[in-house]
């Protein structure tokens, strides 16, 4: 049994906050992204926050470090953007590899030495992986219905590429995140089981879809329980929900998805709904409140933070989480 | 069950969940978005109309379906682009993608590639340990990898279940396998344990109905957690025409199948009566049929069947009540089921109560052939019936001939004049024949040049008999070209006659791309015998010149996206396509050199031989019918008149054999040969001399990693390699006599057998080179020493080596069959003849080479590019000019 499913038999477990928003702080100019190795690359590097890896590893160490000690069991790679896909907008098709084998060692690195500070609190890490910027079962193009910008093949082998990297890096989650589209998400379970079955292993895998609005769907058009059914058949370690809602808009949903899934339950909700001006203004107390009401309806296992998060919300959410027990999940097997 | 195992349903997913738990009720299957079971929907895909075959799914959604089956296994379509289109075209409308999709295919690579568009969790309709365990669980674990459920059918490398027992030994042996080695979810498992038609009349049929019924039990209490399935119309197929008979089997059969455990189907509602209100005494004949509760069960269903509607054609009271109906009635009873028996009987009738005898035809016969019309037009009646009516038509028309012209009182009033014509150098005639057919019975006047007419012929005649359409037919590729010219000459001659185009290789692309442009009058493709009579009506209209300027803008449009289109596709240089030829290991090949080495002739042949090698799906074909055989026979729409067809087959095919009408003969040779420069291959004679050299062509489409550019070249070895390789070359024929047969037939006024015997001998010699290739492989080369392969794996290719045949995909260049009939004096030896565009004559012949070599598979060439069209005018000796002539449906467009 891995380590973290017997952590996650134990306590709610903790995930981190926002990677982006930290990022924000640093102020990052177009140098800064580029670093010594990139200053000649011919194209725009500013805004590719995975890149920051590579060219300022001691950032993004840092911002794990926080989560970390905020009490954040789990952090996430810094390769939300980490396939070939995403990063042809950048020409870096090339590195992605050695992204997401870099940003996974800066992570493991960090969560060993609070794991050895403090043994009965074992980090973990979780690859993130994101649903890149194209949707394979919707056209761009309204006019041309049956068009689709990208082939289920190709998101397979982008996501093979990140899915080895992060493994190779020393993960010990694998988080398919922020799902759109469920035919993505089935790609990169796709391309995960290849790989197990390749090289033989085990690794857990978390899925996190991503309700739109109100209307309760995925941007897909799936409800919860269609979207839960049509990723179901690759045993999981967790599914939930991350992203576009915050706490008090996404719980019903979860109530669902806790109702209906035999897996472990994750969410990492954003910070509120944006304001005006696209900034979040939750603040830890009030996410702290309402988390606080999924954990008395036993709705959860994981949680944690999406957009406009950071490490006191976390705290607050950490703080809180250590008084409940875990949701039980239903024994269907 | 185990109140823990409460949640090991069955889930599947559209946009919105469907979990079916023992409180579900029967799930039903949409199955009209299925070009196997529909004529409409296959129409609809294959004119790209997909905005209206979304709608045949949209129907079925608003109808109640809860699953929505997908089909599109149809020979002239590429199944995989329409599998793909459509089911992106589902996702765009989400009132259809609510529910979840049935994927549909015979074909793997057809299920592989709706499953990588479906986001939701599909059925995979079906897998089959038919292909062998290892296959079978490849497929499986895929499936599973996708996140679908699986119909899995009873069927296995022996062949489809068709007892109680062989049914559970094969559900069971698929159940342990995919839960126990492939860790398949057992919920997820849908076993469809083959529903057959009852009351057949044949013992063995007696027991389907109980056998499914039982095998559903015992599959529901021994397999944990596997649902059932089945097509239900299929049980009561026998009854076909008895609607009420037919919809209380299906409702009964659903109501017992479910009753014994059956989950989900396919079921047509609109063939399904309620079970309460079957009539009692009705249901009491139905049920014995489906229990077997006694001997003479299903005589007394046939009885009571014949109470409650009795059109059986055995049925003497029926037939005397039709022949005393009205004479109009009558006429077009006879015209509308096509019996000759009392034509000129009613013929002779109506003439004496005529005050003309050229009345009978424009009153009496007309008014018949116009309802035979309708009912083609509105989809009724099918192809092989309208051929039929035609005959009786010609017969009466026959009759009344002499009458009319003893009285002189003038010429049968036409709807037009249309000139019919196979261009130069093809021979196939057989979808021209039916066109004029047809059109015939249309009262249409048909001019009908017949074959390997020269285009100064048909403009010649166009002009003197003053046509008002003239049709161009061909079936090999060179006759694309022939057309083209025509129009050309058309055009020259400032005619201004529409041109109507028909036949296997001709396309509405080609027609609208290469055709359209050269001719400035209209130009129309036709692909189906339904369609002409609707296109040249609206041709002959007395306005026509917006549907002219319709088609015209139509064309226009369609050329210019087609040349948009075009996919920007890569090819690679002929040299570095040979670079990555396909590469046998000769240091380990095993080459078997053949027992009998040179040239051995078959002059008379048993042809009855052949019988059951025939592949009987292109004849179906070949008459519009579409569908696999013997699948056909029982299809929804199609099988009555396919059963139909297959029996007026049977029958000549019968005289052909009993009376010898038709001679086979054939020629093949073997011959030590090597490969030279990578794409030529050298035949030897017996002192190592060449005798003469075969041309291959190679592919050059840019191919994925890992995958070859083939050209046949590659599966002979290598003269460099110093092994001596072989390799052969055939000609069949049993064309012989078929011409002769085909004219008694037409001045019988039988087109219909004019017709049916070209397409038999068409497929006698498809069946001839099947049985010589076996002849080969096991004996006269005998590389395989044993060889069981049942008709249909024969069909399926699943035999080591191949034969591919010049003209078709592997090797489209025409003029090496010169080279073959060169080297084996086919000409001399057994009479077959080439045409100017390299037919075969007599039409129903094979002719090819064989490849013995395990690793040989056919594959198709592709376009390919100037510098191999350089090169390879070059090794034919020939001028470019020539060169791009022959080859040109492979040029890539630069």
């Amino acid at each position: 049994m891995s380590d973290i499913l017997q952590a996650l038999q134990k306590r709610i477990l903790v995930l981190d906050g926002a990677m982006g928003t930290m990022l924000q702080r640093y102020n990052f100019s177009e140098e800064d992204f580029r670093g010594e190795r990139f200053k000649d690359y011919p194209t725009s590097l500013k805004g590719n926050n995975d890149l920051l890896s590579l060219t300022q590893p001691q950032a993004i160490a840092d911002i794990h470090k926080l989560y970390f000690e905020a009490g954040a069991d789990i952090v996430e790679t810094n390769t939300f953007s980490g396939t070939t896909i995403a990063m042809a907008d950048y020409d870096m098709e090339g590195l992605v590899y050695e992204l997401n084998y870099e940003s996974a060692k800066i992570a493991k690195q960090v969560a060993n030495q609070f794991t050895k500070a403090n043994p009965n609190k074992p980090r973990f890490v979780a690859g993130s992986i994101g649903p890149t910027n194209k949707t394979a079962s919707m056209s761009p193009n309204v006019n041309k219905p049956e068009y689709r910008a990208i082939t289920f093949d190709e998101l397979r082998i982008a996501y093979k590429l990140q899915v080895e990297a992060l493994i190779d890096g020393g993960v010990d989650v694998l988080l398919v995140e922020t799902i759109f589209d469920t035919l993505n998400a089935k790609a990169a379970l796709f391309a995960i089981e290849e790989v197990k079955e390749e090289r033989q292993i085990d690794i857990p895998i978390m899925v996190s879809g991503t309700i739109t609005d109100a209307s309760g769907r995925t941007l897909s058009g799936q409800t919860v329980e269609a979207f839960l059914i049509s990723i179901s058949h690759i045993p999981l370690l967790s599914v939930g929900f991350n992203c576009a809602l915050g706490a008090e808009q996404l719980k019903p949903y979860l109530q669902r998805l806790s109702h209906e899934t035999e897996f472990y339950t994750s969410a990492h909700p954003n910070a509120g709904l944006p304001n005006a001006f696209g900034e979040y203004d939750q603040s830890a107390k009030q996410m702290q409140t309402l988390i606080e009401d999924y954990l008395k309806d036993g709705l959860i296992n994981i949680i944690g933070g999406c957009c406009g998060t950071n490490p006191e919300h976390i705290k607050a959410i950490a703080d809180v989480a250590q008084n409940y027990q875990p949701r039980q999940i239903k024994e269907f097997a | 069950m185990a109140d823990s195992d409460c949640r090991k349903y069955l889930t599947l997913s559209g946009l919105e969940p469907l979990v079916v738990t023992p409180q579900s009720n029967f799930i039903n299957v949409g199955e009209r978005t299925n070009v196997t079971g529909s004529r409409k929907f296959l129409r609809l895909i294959k004119e790209e109309k997909y905005d209206e075959a979304l709608s045949v799914a949209r129907d079925q959604v608003e109808g109640g379906a809860q699953i929505l089956d997908v089909n599109m296994d149809e020979g002239m379509l590429d199944g995989k682009y329409a599998m793909v289109k459509f089911l992106n075209l589902i996702a765009s409308e989400p009132d259809i993608a609510r529910i979840p999709l049935m994927i549909d295919s015979s074909k793997w690579e057809i299920i592989e590639a709706g499953l990588q568009v479906a986001q939701g969790k599909c059925v995979v309709n079906s897998i089959s340990l038919k292909e062998g365990e290892a296959e079978f669980k490849r497929q499986a674990k895929l499936v599973k990898r996708y996140g679908a459920a699986v119909i899995v059918m009873a069927f296995d490398e022996v062949g489809q279940a068709d007892t109680y027992e062989r049914r559970i030994e094969i559900c069971k042996r698929s159940y342990d396998i995919l839960v126990n080695e492939v860790n398949f979810p057992a919920q997820d498992i849908i076993f469809d344990p083959n529903i057959f038609p009852v009351a057949t009349g044949m013992d063995e049929h007696r027991l389907n109905a109980l056998d499914f019924f039982n095998a559903t039990k015992w599959i529901r209490e021994n397999l944990p957690y596997a649902n059932v399935s089945g097509g239900v119309s299929n049980v009561s197929f026998s009854f076909r025409g008895n609607n009420i008979v037919r919809e209380a089997i299906n409702s009964a059969f659903l109501y017992h199948a479910i009753q014994h455990g059956m989950t989900l189907g396919i079921v047509n509602p609109t063939m399904l009566e309620i079970y309460d209100e079957i009539p009692k005494d009705l249901l009491q004949c139905v049920e014995d049929v489906l229990f077997n509760r006694s001997d003479d069960a299903t005589e007394r269903l046939l009885d009571f069947a014949e109470t409650v509607k009795g059109d059986k054609k055995q049925d003497v009271a029926k037939v005397l009540e039709w022949r005393s109906e009205s004479l109009q009635d009558r006429i077009t009873h006879s015209l509308v089921k096509g019996i000759d028996e009392f034509i000129i009987e009613d013929t002779e009738e109506a003439r004496l109560a005529a005050d003309k005898p050229i009345h009978v035809i424009e009153g009496h016969l007309m008014i018949g052939m116009n309802v035979v019309g309708d009912l083609f037009g509105s989809g009724k009646m099918f192809l092989p019936q309208v051929v039929k009516s035609a005959r009786v038509m010609k017969k009466a028309v026959a009759y009344l001939q002499p009458f009319i012209e003893a009285e002189k009182d003038g010429k049968q009033e036409f709807a037009g004049r249309i000139l019919m014509a196979t261009v130069k150098g093809d021979v196939h005639d057989i979808g021209k024949n039916i066109v004029s057919v047809v059109l015939g019975c249309n009262n249409y006047e048909i001019i009908d040049l017949g074959v390997m007419v020269p285009p100064e012929k048909i403009i010649e005649t166009a002009i003197r008999e003053n046509v008002d359409v003239i049709g161009l037919s061909g079936l090999i590729t060179p006759s694309l070209d022939e057309m083209v010219y025509v129009s050309q000459e058309m055009e020259k001659k400032n005619l201004n006659i529409p041109l109507i185009i028909g036949g296997a290789t001709t396309s509405r692309a080609h027609t609208s791309v290469k055709i359209a442009p050269k001719y400035n009058h209209t130009v129309v493709h036709i692909n189906d015998a339904s369609r002409a009579v609707t296109v040249v009506g609206n041709l002959l209209q007395k306005d026509s010149t917006i549907y002219k300027a319709q088609i015209r803008e139509e064309y226009d449009k369609f050329r210019a996206q087609f040349l948009k289109r075009g996919k920007q596709k890569n090819y690679l240089t002929i040299e570095d396509a040979r670079q990555n030829k396909f590469k046998i290991d000769w240091s380990t090949a095993e080459i078997v050199k053949p027992k009998q080495l040179g040239i051995q002739i078959i002059n008379d042949f048993d042809i009855k031989t052949l019988e059951p090698f025939i592949d009987w799906s292109p004849f179906f074909r070949s008459w519009d019918l579409h569908g696999r055989y013997p699948d056909i026979l029982t299809d929804d729409v199609v099988g009555s008149q396919a059963q139909e067809l297959f029996k007026d087959a049977q029958e000549l095919l019968k005289r052909v054999f009993d009376e010898n009408l038709l001679k086979a003969k054939a020629i093949f040779g073997l011959f030590p040969a090597n490969t030279v420069n990578d794409d030529d291959i050298e035949i030897y004679d017996d002192h190592g001399n060449v005798k003469t050299t075969f041309l291959s062509l190679r592919q050059q489409l840019s191919k994925k990693e890992g995958v070859a550019n083939h050209a046949l070249a590659d599966f002979v070895a290598p003269k460099e390699s110093g092994i001596q390789d072989y390799m052969g070359a055939f000609c069949v024929s049993t064309g012989f006599g078929t011409a002769e047969l085909a004219k008694q037939f037409e001045a019988d006024h039988d087109d219909y057998n004019s017709i049916m015997i070209k397409a038999l001998a068409d497929r006698l010699a498809e069946a001839f080179a099947e049985y010589l290739h076996k002849e080969v492989r096991t004996n006269f080369w005998g590389y395989v020493s044993e060889e069981n392969l049942t008709n249909d794996q024969l069909i399926k290719e699943n035999y080591k080596g191949i034969r591919p045949a010049p003209g078709y995909p592997a090797c489209p260049d025409h003029l090496e069959k010169k080279t073959i009939w060169k080297l084996l004096n086919v000409e001399e030896n057994i009479g077959v003849k080439l045409t100017d565009s390299l037919a075969m004559w007599p039409a129903a012949s094979v002719s090819g080479y064989y490849f013995g070599n395990p690793e040989a598979k056919y594959f198709g060439l592709g376009k390919i590019t100037e510098d191999q069209l350089k090169t390879y005018s070059k090794r034919r000796n020939i001028s470019e000019e020539e060169a791009r002539k022959w080859l040109n449906p492979n040029l890539a467009e630069t």
